[in-house]
């Protein structure tokens, strides 16, 4: 596939948005069930609340440049029924929406305990709105990776690995925001979120690691012969009907030498998952909020190489039929 | 229920790109239309098509065999563009199984053509809205037009009549028939899409030569010995011995 | 934008504002009917007419993108002419007025007609006028015009007039509705593409067998049931192998040998006698009027003596050797045919063309036993020439279809003399599911008109005495002088290439240039790219055409071109007349041209304009009248001086060919009301009468007129009453062709009459064999083979006519750009890989362009598509478009003379008896290209900008047509 660049920062920032709001509620959990000392200063939560929002909102605008008609987008809601695409419109406002709630609760200090469960744990606003962004949030994930685990043309992209890769790089990429986020606000979650963001970036290592096995793997499920239907073990594209090229060949191809997408797998490898690793394993031991500042840079830059390569990768069983351009 | 469709014989297509033009002829001023061309006289010229024909070489010198394929959206039964569209803009005709495109729906967002095995979809770049085949929708029940009129440009200029138009739900049709007794066949089975489509198959006549057919008595050659008159005989026969 | 929701079960598409009109397609020589919808004055749809006899409804790539043509930037819309004070070729032109371009060329015409007429020229290249521009000729009283049929198939016109008195091209073809067999030999697209994928298809689906004999498999030969490469230019051996093969077997038609055949007439075999290889004749008339008198002998096989041929009940013998009383040696003309093909054995086959001794002998059995155990019998009554009533027509099932591929070869004219010749003894001609003819053929062979013969005829202020082109039947009609040289510019008819029947039009420049025979003043080019496609080294000829001699004049002093758009030529005009479309004029299929005829009898089709013309266009036609009412040409003036037609229109409807004639340029709708046909006075209403039946019409014949026509008396007797033709003597078919033989006995020294000069002797004598044989082309027979293995060819794409549709925005996205096709076991041999940027090099030049591997070409070949190369900025084109920077054109490598040799220094590469163009003849090698060397096919040219009149659309981005508010959007005039 041609990896778009819109749909690349779109799938990207909404990861490391939701991702961001997950280490935030994560932490208030953390505390809330007394698993760690309390975070006071709301400040944390609302400013990460609207980075997280903010990430998911750049990322939303960075779609509409994928759309023909952005003119038109509301109308993409309309067939949540089927189209997982168009869940994703409904889900990715809702989840930016429960996420500022969640920012604005704290913000306004909504803390007053609404009631107790029974083990004694007092349940407030923000963590009811919490909770319903999670949910947004989880669904979100799940949207976003159907989109393309649900093609099951695009046999890279068909498996649950998919899903579990984009929720996986969200967290991990978002974790490391809250490190960043954390450390330089000075606060005490900065180890707190160093570790599970080293977690969450083992994770994703392994699981990346693991669709890359599994799509050296895929036997093209399409060939020559199905597509044509001529049985024959030596077929040949002499022309494709179009020698300046068509849409098919520019939606389809990347366009770039085998070297370049070998390489590219190789930078997003080290970018994406072992320097960020590296550093925030460095910054347990260090003070200074740059070390995971530039733990959450790098790791962005090898997530867009990472998304670049997640298309490039993906081979379209039309471009059987487009092969040859004379 | 019905199902529109195409089957194209790739027994006597020649690959003559007829179907292209006249497609793209009659839906440039139609409701799909323009069918836009970017770079119509620069570098690189590319533009909207409906159907393209492409050729393939099969099999290596001198057993070589040259397919011309035509390819236009297959109207797939279980189309897996049509659930995957977010707007609702692609869908699938109850009436008669066609796949169409609302323009006015379409966003652009592309994802339809994703989810098309095929590659029949194509995306309009001037007018950012996903166009494909309508099977001439706008043909076939025109009443404007005259009855033998209402078949897909495609079809009525096709000069080897390889597109064959109609119903493939009806056993009874000239299409059903020609998948069954021609082997008709679908792109890409392996994906459930079923579509409407079909293909035939090359089909080749031998001649089988019998030894009997080549050496026959009734050769014309036989008229050329030259019927010169023996001189009378002076060697003994048998009257010199029988009397009867 | 607009876009219509498509939900509305019934959708109005065909709204108000739109009208259908009918004309005639013109985007191949092909000549569809087609109707066109007009919305708000912009063409909505172009389709087939489905009531037009011709296409039935059909069309092609081409003719469904006509849009884009009448809407192409490339068109011209003014009268140009070349700025003062400007060099040729540097693109400086300013628009002038009709009225001033006329006064040019009334000036300077006027002038060389009062003093040296055969210094105007004029070629015209896919012209489908000829009857109109040959007739301006004649009467102009140059010797110098031709078409495009001598670079184009003239051996295939001339191959099979020669021997069959009709042939493939628009004179016939196969009777594939019928036929159970079918071979396609060398043919790609053809002109009658659209009947003949109509007819293939019908012929594959009632399971005919199809057999396509080509050194590539593209387009019809891949839906071929069997493809059989065979090495280009051998398919002289392949045929003749094939005969060999059938006469060993007796696998012939006897009967329609003897009956229809000149097989059984008797050759004199005198040695060194002047009639040596002349027919024996009972008497020796003087013959009346161009027919073979039936005075010659066959031998009777019953009494064993010589007989007056087609004697009531005497079957002659085909084989043998007889004496006549007067001791004259002689023998059946068959008979020398077997002894033609004695050593033509498929093995002996198999080492030239690289096809297998079994294959071919495979391929005899099969022509010869379908032929003879398929028969067809139709129920149709009919009488043959001599009297003779036949209660059914027979036909032998086994058809072929072959053009350019034996035609654009030096040994075309004997190879189509064999495959004639073989159609023949399978008993196919004229017959049902064999070949068929198609009105006005079957001629006389050969046909009667015949080219001047002298200087006399060359006169100052008169007509041409003779036709500028003609078929000679004897060293006496050819056009040459005293000395045994040429006359026309182009050498035609002269000993060089005596039976060049279309001229020679791709020498026409070269000549004109050397000015060898002599040098013209004005060279007027119309419809034909002799800058680029249609000229042999077009790279030199592009400089010839802005050579100045010492003086600093140019060697050919004024050009005038017509052209409808801006191709290459246009260029190199001084004076550029801007042509209509052909949605925009009146124009006529005639019967005295090429028509469109069926084989069921006469059909001839007009245009007629559905559009206005663009601009200032002005149909090429109106200009022919115009001009030639302004010279006072005798057929364009009436007796006091005055002008005859008003336009082309006016002409049509009243030009006869001799006055009351009742034969004009339509063969329809005739008569003061239209009620005749064929023949009869005019009628002021015949194009409005053409235009209400579909511009066409169409004449069927009762059927027992059907077939057999070469020897149909009620036929013959038809076309004789209906003046298309003067005699209704049987045509018999010359297996043996004594017209040959008159050459070579002159080229012998055995005759009084003219003979060749001596330098030509040999090659005349070789090459006018009565019988057909085999030989190496002429360019293989001068190039060091060893250092240029390659044969090189070019074929038509479907999709794409000659060099004209670069311009068009739809077909080009389907070729935009050539690649040289060859066999991987060539790149491997030659260490390049597919793709790679690759020289072509024959002995001639070089070009620079990328290959592709195939599987479907014989090895030895490499081919690309034809003319799909542009020069830089011609055709409207952007001059970085792919046309110009990976297109090339192989003319650049294809020479248009042979190097010198003994028959002379600067003989046309053309074959030696009709002076067809051996386009397919040129051999090459191929090798990688430096990887220093840039990524653009050469030679390039120096861009072209646009002309003065034209819409420049070289940067649009965009382009979206839509019926009705295209212009207008578009912002164009
Ligand atoms: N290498 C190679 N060269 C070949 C051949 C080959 O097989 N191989 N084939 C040869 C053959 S068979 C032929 S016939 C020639 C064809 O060669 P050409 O006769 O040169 O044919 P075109 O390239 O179509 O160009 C004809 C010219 O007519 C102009 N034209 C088109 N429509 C109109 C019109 O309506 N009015 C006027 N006035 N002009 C018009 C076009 O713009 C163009 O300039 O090429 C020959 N050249
Ligand atoms: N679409 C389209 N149609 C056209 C034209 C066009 O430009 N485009 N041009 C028109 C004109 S002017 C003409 S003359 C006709 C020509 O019509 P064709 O004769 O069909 O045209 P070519 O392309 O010259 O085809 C020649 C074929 O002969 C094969 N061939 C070459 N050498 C040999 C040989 O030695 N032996 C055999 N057996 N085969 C050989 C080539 O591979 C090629 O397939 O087409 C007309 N129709
Ligand atoms: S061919 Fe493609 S676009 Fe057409 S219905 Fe099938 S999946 Fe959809
Ligand atoms: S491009 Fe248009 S039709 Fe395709 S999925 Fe998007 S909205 Fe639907
Ligand atoms: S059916 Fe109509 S829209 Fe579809 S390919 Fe044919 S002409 Fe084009
Ligand atoms: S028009 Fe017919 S023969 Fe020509 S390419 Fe299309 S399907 Fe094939
Ligand atoms: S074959 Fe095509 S281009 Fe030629 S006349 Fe017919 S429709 Fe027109
Ligand atoms: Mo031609």
């Amino acid at each position: 596939m041609h990896p778009a660049f819109s749909v690349i920062f779109l799938t990207t920032l909404i990861g490391a948005g939701q991702g961001l709001f997950l280490a935030l509620f994560t932490g208030q959990i953390f505390s809330q069930f007394k698993l760690m000392p309390e975070q006071h200063d709301s400040n944390f939560y609302v400013i990460g609340s609207i980075i997280a929002v903010g990430l998911m909102a750049i990322g939303l605008f960075a779609s509409f440049f994928h759309l023909g008609h952005p003119e038109r987008a509301w109308r993409s809601a309309a067939k949540w029924k089927t189209s997982w695409l168009s869940r994703e419109v409904i889900a990715l406002p809702a989840a930016m929406g429960a996420i500022s709630l969640y920012g604005a609760a704290h913000y306004f200090g909504f803390t007053t305990p609404l009631f107790t469960m029974p083990g004694g744990t007092e349940i407030d606003a923000t963590l009811l709105l919490g909770l319903a962004s999670t949910f947004t949030v989880y669904t979100l994930f799940i949207c976003t990776g159907m989109i393309y685990g649900c093609i099951k043309f695009l046999q890279e992209w068909h498996s649950p690995l998919t899903v579990i890769n984009f929720t996986l790089m969200g967290m991990a990429s978002g974790f490391a925001v809250a490190t960043a986020l954390s450390a330089y606000m000075q606060t005490d979650l900065t180890k707190f979120y160093a570790v599970w963001a080293i977690l969450f970036t083992v994770l994703a290592f392994v699981f990346r690691v693991l669709s890359l096995v599994r799509n050296k793997k895929i036997k093209p499920k399409s060939d020559m012969r199905s597509a044509i239907g001529v049985n024959h073990p030596n077929i040949r594209q002499m022309a494709q009907g179009s020698m300046g090229g068509s849409f098919n060949t520019r939606e389809y191809f990347h366009g770039k030498k085998a070297g370049f997408v070998r390489n590219m797998k190789y930078i997003f490898l080290v970018l994406a998952f072992i320097v960020p690793l590296a550093l925030l394993v460095f910054s347990l031991g260090a003070s200074s909020w740059v070390i995971p500042v530039a733990a959450v840079g790098i790791q962005y830059l090898g997530l867009i190489a990472e998304r670049w390569y997640f298309f490039a990768d993906a081979n379209h069983p039309q471009n059987l039929y487009y092969q040859q351009i004379s | 229920m019905t199902q529109l469709a195409l089957v194209i014989d790739l027994n006597v297509c020649v690959g003559c790109h007829a179907c292209v033009t006249s497609c793209k002829e009659w839906n440039t001023s139609g409701p799909a239309g323009s069918m836009v061309d970017k770079n119509p006289y620069k570098e690189d010229p590319t533009g909207t098509f409906f159907n393209r024909v492409q050729s393939f070489e099969i099999g290596t010198y001198p057993q070589t065999e040259t397919v011309h394929f035509p390819k236009s959206c297959l109207h797939c039964e279980e189309p897996p563009c049509v659930p995957v569209c977010p707007t609702g803009a692609s869908y699938k005709r109850e009436e008669d199984g066609i796949v169409l495109v609302d323009y006015d729906k379409c966003i652009g967002c592309k994802y339809c053509s994703w989810a098309c095995p095929y590659g029949a979809r194509e995306l309009d770049e001037k007018q950012k809205v996903m166009k494909k085949c309508t099977l001439c929708v706008d043909r076939i029940y025109d009443e404007d037009l005259p009855e033998k009129e209402r078949l897909p440009a495609c079809v009525m200029s096709c000069p080897t009549s390889a597109r064959l138009f109609g119903d493939i739900h009806d056993e009874n049709s000239d299409v059903s028939k020609a998948i069954r007794e021609d082997a008709g066949y679908q792109l890409m089975p392996e994906w459930g899409t079923k579509p409407a489509n079909h293909y035939l198959p090359r089909r080749k006549v031998k001649m089988t030569i019998h030894k009997d057919e080549l050496e026959r008595v009734d050769n014309p050659l036989s008229k050329e010995e030259r019927k010169t008159h023996n001189a009378p005989s002076d060697s003994p026969s048998l009257e010199d011995m029988t009397t009867w | 934008m607009k876009t219509i929701p498509i939900v509305d079960k019934t959708p109005k598409t065909q709204a108000q504002g739109v009208e259908v009109k009918t004309t005639t397609c013109y985007m191949c020589a092909c000549r569809c009917g087609i109707k066109v919808t007009i919305k708000d004055g912009e063409v909505r749809y172009i389709q087939g007419n489905p009531d037009h006899p011709l296409n039935k409804g059909v069309l092609c790539a081409k003719g469904a993108s006509g849009i884009m043509k009448q809407y192409s930037p490339a068109r011209l819309t003014k009268p140009l002419l070349r700025k003062p004070g400007t060099e040729r070729g540097a693109g400086e032109f300013e628009e002038i007025s009709w009225d001033k371009a006329f006064g040019i060329m009334e000036e300077r015409l006027g002038k060389l007609r009062a003093e040296d007429p055969k210094k105007f020229a004029l070629f015209t290249g896919r012209d489908q006028m000829q009857a109109l521009t040959g007739m301006f000729a004649k009467q102009f009283g140059t010797p110098n015009y031709a078409a495009h049929g001598g670079f184009c198939s003239v051996n295939m016109a001339a191959g099979m007039i020669y021997t069959i008195g009709g042939s493939f091209w628009e004179f016939g073809g196969p009777d594939l509705e019928r036929s159970k067999l079918f071979f396609m030999i060398g043919t790609a697209e053809d002109h009658h593409s659209n009947p003949m994928k109509v007819e293939l298809a019908k012929f594959k689906r009632n399971g005919g067998r199809f057999i396509a004999i080509n050194p590539v498999r593209t387009g019809y030969a891949a839906i071929a049931d069997e493809w059989v490469p065979i090495k280009p230019g051998t398919d002289g051996a392949l045929i003749l192998a094939i005969i060999h093969e059938l006469i060993k077997l007796g696998l012939y038609d006897r009967e329609f040998l003897v009956q229809y055949t000149n097989s059984a007439e008797l050759v004199d075999m005198t040695p060194g006698s002047h009639e040596e290889g002349m027919f024996l004749r009972f008497e020796v008339p003087e013959e009346e009027g161009c027919f073979d008198p039936q005075n010659k002998l066959w031998w009777d096989r019953d009494l064993d003596i010589p007989i007056s041929t087609h004697t009531e009940g005497v079957d002659p013998y085909l084989t043998g050797e007889f004496t006549l009383e007067d001791g004259t040696p002689c023998k059946p003309a068959f008979q020398l045919l077997k002894e033609r093909v004695e050593d033509y054995t498929p093995e002996w086959a198999e080492g030239i063309t690289g096809i297998d001794a079994d294959t071919i002998r495979r391929l005899a059995h099969e022509m010869g036993i379908v032929a003879r155990d398929q028969k067809i019998e139709l129920p149709i009554q009919w009488t043959d020439a001599w009297g003779k009533d036949h209660d059914s027509v027979i036909g032998n099932p086994v058809s072929f279809h072959s053009m350019r591929g034996l035609a654009a070869h030096s040994n075309g004219f004997q190879t189509i003399r064999a495959l004639s010749i073989l159609m023949t003894l399978l008993g196919t001609i004229d017959r049902p599911g064999g070949f068929r003819h198609k009105a006005p053929f079957p001629r006389p062979i050969p046909p009667c008109p015949k080219p001047p013969t002298g200087w006399d005829d060359v006169k100052p202020n008169t007509p041409l005495n003779g036709m500028p082109l003609g078929w000679p039947a004897d060293p006496d009609d050819l056009f040459v002088d005293d000395d045994g040289e040429a006359i026309r510019l182009d050498k035609g008819f002269s000993w060089e290439y005596p039976l060049s029947v279309h001229g020679l039009m791709h020498n026409a420049i070269t000549n004109a240039w050397r000015g060898d025979p002599y040098p013209v003043d004005t060279l007027m080019l119309f419809m034909a790219n002799m800058a680029w496609n249609s000229s042999m080294n077009t790279g030199e000829v592009r400089k010839m055409l802005v050579d100045k001699d010492e003086e600093g004049e140019y060697k050919i002093p004024f050009i005038i071109v017509c052209d409808a758009y801006h191709s290459e030529t246009v260029e190199f005009g001084d004076l550029i007349l801007p042509d209509t479309t052909y949605l925009e004029r009146y124009d006529a299929m005639s019967m005295l041209d090429r028509p469109i005829s069926e084989y069921d009898g006469p059909v001839d089709a007009v245009r007629i304009p559905v559009l206005p013309p663009k601009g200032d266009c002005k149909p090429f036609q109106d200009v022919i009248v115009e001009l030639g009412s302004r010279l006072k040409l005798p057929s364009f003036t009436k007796e006091d001086g005055t002008r005859k037609f008003k336009d082309y229109k006016d002409l049509v409807i009243n030009f006869e060919t001799a006055p009351g004639s009742g034969i004009g340029f339509l063969a329809g709708w005739r008569g003061k009301s239209g009620e005749k046909s064929l023949k009869g006075e005019a009628n002021p209403n015949q194009w409005e009468m053409y235009e209400k039946n579909n511009c066409v019409f169409h004449y069927e014949l009762p059927k027992s007129f059907q077939y057999m026509r070469n020897w149909n008396r009620g036929y013959l007797h038809w076309a004789q009453e209906h003046n298309m033709t003067r005699y209704d003597e049987p045509i018999n078919i010359h297996v043996y062709s004594e017209i040959l033989q008159k050459f070579r006995l002159a080229a012998q020294g055995k005759t009084t009459g003219r003979q060749p000069p001596d330098r030509l002797r040999k090659r005349v004598e070789t090459y006018f064999d009565p019988l057909p044989f085999f030989h190496e082309t002429l360019e293989s027979q001068l190039t060091d083979t060893k250092k240029y293995p390659l044969n090189a060819l070019t074929q038509r794409p479907m999709a794409m006519y000659h060099s004209w549709d670069s311009q068009n925005a739809w077909l080009r996205q389907i070729h935009t750009h050539n690649y040289l096709y060859v066999s991987p076991i060539l790149g491997r041999q030659n260490g390049f890989d597919d793709g790679d940027w690759v020289w072509v090099e024959s002995m001639h030049g070089k070009v620079r362009c990328m290959c592709r591997f195939s599987e479907s070409l014989e090895p030895g070949t490499v081919w690309t598509w034809n003319a799909i190369g542009k020069a830089s900025g011609t055709w409207g084109l952007d001059p970085k478009a792919n046309e110009a920077n990976k297109g090339f054109l192989l003319n650049h490598i294809i020479a248009e003379e042979l190097p010198a040799h003994d028959a002379g220094e600067h003989v046309s590469n053309s074959d030696p008896v009709t002076g067809q163009a051996g386009w397919y003849d040129v051999r090459v090698r191929v090798y990688k290209a430096g990887d220093d060397e840039p990524e653009v096919t050469s030679p390039q040219f120096k861009p072209v900008k646009p002309l003065p009149g034209m819409d420049d659309r070289r940067k649009t981005k965009w382009q979206a047509y839509f019926a009705g508010g295209f212009r207008k959007k578009m912002g164009l005039k």
